[in-house]
């Protein structure tokens, strides 16, 4: 599993609990949320198996991973909303685990919105504050104030039905931050919107998140979305985690191969661990220092993103140097993904990204030979599971 | 900006927070306490009385060998079997017809041929066996039309059935037909198939499951129903008035029992396999699926209108022959109308106070029911209290739909009345009518309100959760007004249903608390026939003039409190 210790960044073992507490922030400062031992079953289903996680106060971390991996499930289980079967839940040192939803400070929005239908927006966002008995012109101040927050300042008295999708989910926000709770959960709440209004709200929520410094968990399918919004990303798999870690860790130097096929586009390619910090790729040797820590002969998986592969300035002496073909080109806009095929093995094919400028310059296309290098650097090296 | 800085954490006071689970926990309780006292434990009580001596002492299976012993008695079963088939096989084709041409073609003024149809609902079932009497019977308007016959007996009860069953049956294919997506048919012209083979190919099975469900509830309703039998059966023995023979007119309670219980069977078995069948159905209809908007076809529109005509126009007429004869002076030789056969009290000691009686009744059967029913449905389908709790409480609620009014009837008498029992002070009062009716039409009432708290979004409860406002409150102001129109739906199937029940009342009124409907049995039985049909011409005009207040309340009354509804 970690395979990738071999350059600067240093990895943090997603099984070891005390490497995850407070991840950079100033040692021995208390984590806000804190983690442990989590356990959840539903029949001989397991959905989430002995997790620990620290979250620090202010912090954006994301949730990612497939659906049915559990990352809903911790959610529901941080809010109470589901309760563990086994393990400790610590929301600012006090022990949570076990008490109602309403006990616990935090709060929630939807992929479905859940808007109150017959109430007014003011009274949804209203909805809570008006049980802290605090006065009218108080409760509707506050509303205001809220409804200004999320950019809605004269719709409060509409119906949730007469507003659109990504309208009805900023009065959801303004209504989870209405109380002012320590911890705010948004589960998928992205994820009913159409593409560009999801962009937008995306941004808004982040800058809002970042404003108010509310400490927040959201849980997202989307990889795109975690690596844009969060400062670290929990990538779960099967109900454990398979990485925590900053966006840029979790993409430039993936924990396991889950992670590193979940996050972004990686080829990867059967080999053979040889002599020297090398494998062989069928009759192909390849550099690749990540491959050490592997035993002579082992059977791995090389990986590499498409856009590290190297076309231009390509000399004799460069490392891993290849010749392939070009046997499919995707046209994507902005840059074209390419198809090439190891020349001699047609089995072995490898994705590679071409800007534009590279297309033009190089006058790429299908059925051409092409010299290309994979960076030994760049290189990701797997155990075969 | 404040939302960052304060923090309100702590601030609510200490007792709401334990609140919402107790009081989740306490309602589930309380729900299971009362099913368990209204339905299971009558139920039981049947039960273990049918294995007893009239001193109650236990002996087994004695009181079956004697029953099965008895042919008079066991050929009661047969009898009972074949009227309910019969009239199933009547029914189903009639309704299915009558259906398909409300969904399926261009039927002018569709609305008026449904609610045509449904006429019987709003009437005790006893009532168009007594229509058929005035026209067949011994003195029968239109005897001769039957040449040697007699409607007395099965042939009576058969036909009456049919128009009591018809829109029981109707209600459910019209469901069954509505639901059908545009794109099949289509497919299925574009592939050049016969109109003849879309219909048995695409039609048919998409109606399956409705036409399986109508033939058991049918079959059921036949099987069960007493008045019927009661007022046209005459030699003609079936379960059904076996039963109420055996406990109010020999007091032979264990008998009554036995009798009761073999009631019970073939309508749980209906029961049961029809659940087997359902379960197998498939949601036909996806979200994507595009309605079908019948073509105009004048010829087959114009066939459809004769046989809704000729149908729906049979249904009206038999049922207004029986309001007709309320106001004859002597039928069928003095055809003047007069008001004397409302005088009810001429006829019957207790009068008019039985029309109030049931009246008072089905209000509070209405109002207590619906609360009872709905605040159940919410605790079993949005709380997360005590799982166990709710799932016997949904199995409690669903049982009634396979018990017969009169089996759940001699329940209660054996359980009510029981010596040891402290409720028994209840017998013969209001109280136990109420219960009981609410009891006896509990399963319909709890799949309406289950069926509308499914729409709604289930993350309500986490939100007032994590908002700190308790769910009790969530319900009043948010799922009660949502489901407004399921409300008024259930508190008026439960009033039309309560004024119009005849079966398990029938053991449990007392002399204070005679209903409407037992003394429309009660003059009939005593030859005041037109005040019979006067009594049950005023139970049509409430149950019609509730229902019609129920339209216009969802009219004017919900469109502009839900507002909300409007995009």
């Amino acid at each position: 599993m970690r395979s990738v210790e071999t350059s600067g960044w240093i990895m943090k073992d997603p099984a070891d609990p005390a490497s995850l507490a407070d991840g950079g922030a100033a040692p021995g400062a208390a984590p806000f949320l804190r983690i442990r031992n989590l356990t959840k079953r539903f029949g001989s289903f397991t959905a989430l198996r002995d997790i620990a996680l620290d979250v620090r106060r202010g912090e954006f971390v994301c949730f990612l991973g497939p659906s049915g991996c559990g990352k809903t499930t911790l959610l529901r289980a941080i809010a109470g909303l589901d309760l563990q079967d086994v393990g400790t839940i610590e929301i600012q040192g006090r022990d949570v685990s076990i008490l109602p939803p309403a006990a616990r400070d935090f709060g929630i929005v939807f992929q479905s919105y859940a808007l109150f239908p017959n109430l007014t927006v003011n009274a949804n966002v209203g909805y809570g504050l008006v049980n802290q008995r605090r006065s009218r012109p108080e409760i509707a101040a506050r509303v205001q104030e809220l409804l200004e927050l999320v950019g809605l300042p004269d719709q409060g008295h509409k119906y949730p039905l007469q507003l659109s999708g990504g309208q009805q989910q900023r009065v959801a926000l303004a209504r989870a931050l209405a109380t002012s709770p320590g911890l705010l959960l948004l589960d998928e709440p992205l994820s009913a919107l159409d593409a560009r209004v999801r962009l937008r709200l995306r941004d808004e929520i982040k800058r809002l998140q970042r404003r108010l410094g509310v400490t927040t968990i959201m849980v997202t399918h989307d990889q795109e979305e975690a690596l844009a919004m969060a400062d670290r990303i929990v990538v779960m798999n099967h109900g454990v985690i398979e990485q925590v870690g900053t966006p840029l860790e979790v993409y430039r130097k993936p924990a396991t191969a889950f992670v590193a096929d979940f996050v972004g586009t990686m080829t990867f390619l059967e080999a053979e661990v040889a002599e020297g910090a090398s494998v062989r790729l069928g009759d192909v040797a390849i550099e690749a220092p990540a491959a050490v820590q592997f035993r002579k002969g082992a059977r791995v998986r090389v990986g590499f993103r498409p856009e590290e592969v190297k076309v231009r300035n390509l000399e004799s002496g460069t490392a891993n140097r290849i010749e392939v073909r070009v046997a499919l080109l995707d046209f994507l806009g902005a840059f074209c993904r390419a198809r090439l095929e190891l020349v001699g093995t047609e089995k072995i094919a490898i994705l590679a990204d071409f800007s534009a400028n590279l297309m033009r310059d190089l006058a790429v296309c299908e059925g051409q030979t092409l010299a290309i290098a994979l960076p030994p650097e760049s290189l990701h090296v797997f155990a075969k599971e | 900006m404040t939302t960052a800085t304060v923090s309100h954490e702590g601030a609510l006071p200490s007792r709401l927070r334990l609140g919402d689970a107790v009081i989740a926990r306490a309602g589930v309780a309380l729900l299971v306490i009362w099913l368990t006292l209204t339905i299971a434990l009558p139920l039981w009580a049947l039960l273990s009385k049918s294995f007893q001596d009239s001193d109650g002492t236990y002996v087994g299976v004695a009181n079956y060998i004697r029953y099965f012993s008895t042919p008079t008695l066991f050929g009661s079963i047969f009898n009972s079997l074949w009227v309910a088939l019969v009239t199933a096989a009547i029914v189903l084709p009639l309704a299915f017809g009558y259906a398909y041409a409300l969904t399926r073609s261009r039927l002018p003024f569709k609305g008026l041929f449904y609610a045509l149809a449904l006429l019987p609902l709003f009437a005790p079932s006893l009532l168009s066996a007594m229509s058929l009497i005035y026209l067949f019977g011994n003195q029968g308007l239109l005897k001769g039309l039957l040449f040697d016959g007699e409607i007395y007996g099965a042939r009576g009860i058969v036909a009456a059935q049919v128009f009591y069953c018809f829109p029981h049956a109707l209600v459910i294919l019209v469901t069954a037909l509505a639901m059908a997506d545009a794109r099949l048919y289509e497919v299925a012209e574009a592939l050049g198939t016969k109109k003849r083979r879309i219909f048995w190919t695409v039609t048919l099975p998409g109606a399956k499951y409705g036409l399986i469900n109508a033939a058991f509830v049918v079959f059921t309703l036949a099987i069960t129903d007493f008045g019927i039998a009661k007022v046209i059966g005459g030699q003609f023995n079936v379960l059904a008035t076996d039963a109420y023979k055996q406990v109010v007119g020999q007091q032979n309670f264990e008998m009554g029992a036995v009798v009761g219980m073999v009631l019970l069977v073939p309508a749980v078995l209906a029961f049961v396999v029809d659940r087997m069948v359902q379960r197998r159905q498939v949601a036909l209809l996806s979200a994507r699926a595009v309605p079908l908007e019948p073509k105009v076809d004048r010829a087959r529109d114009a066939l459809f209108a004769l046989y809704c005509l000729l149908v729906g126009g049979l249904i009206a007429g038999v049922l207004s022959v029986a309001v007709w004869a309320s106001f004859i002076t002597y039928w069928p030789y003095n055809l003047t109308l007069t008001l004397r056969n409302y005088a009810f009290g001429t006829f019957d000691p207790e009068g008019w106070s039985s029309y109030f009686n049931s009246l008072i009744m089905a209000s509070m059967v209405a109002v207590f029911g619906t609360a009872i029913v709905f605040t159940g449905a919410y605790l079993i389908e949005k709380t997360k209290a005590a799982p166990g709790g709710r799932t016997l409480a949904h199995l409690l609620a669903m049982l009634p739909m396979a018990v017969p009014g009169l089996v759940l009837g001699l329940g209660y008498v054996f359980f009510v009345n029981a010596g040891w029992n402290p409720l028994n002070v209840f017998y013969g009062t209001m109280v136990v009518l109420v219960v009981n009716t609410i009891a006896h039409f509990y399963t319909v009432s709890h799949v309406t309100a289950l069926t509308a708290l499914k729409q709604i979004d289930p993350e309500f409860e986490s939100v007032s959760a994590s908002l700190k406002v308790p769910f009790w409150r969530t319900f009043s102001r948010v799922t009660v007004p949502i489901c407004m129109p399921a409300v008024l739906d259930i508190a008026v199937y439960l009033f039309v249903n309560a004024l119009t029940t005849v079966s398990a009342v029938i053991f449990l009124y007392g002399p204070a608390t005679k209903l409407a409907s037992v003394a429309i049995v009660n003059m009939d039985e005593m030859g005041a026939s037109a005040a019979a049909a006067g009594m049950a011409t005023m139970i049509v005009v409430t149950a019609l003039l509730a229902k019609l207040l129920h339209l216009v309340a969802d009219r004017l009354l919900l469109g502009r409190l839900q507002a909300w509804r409007r995009r």
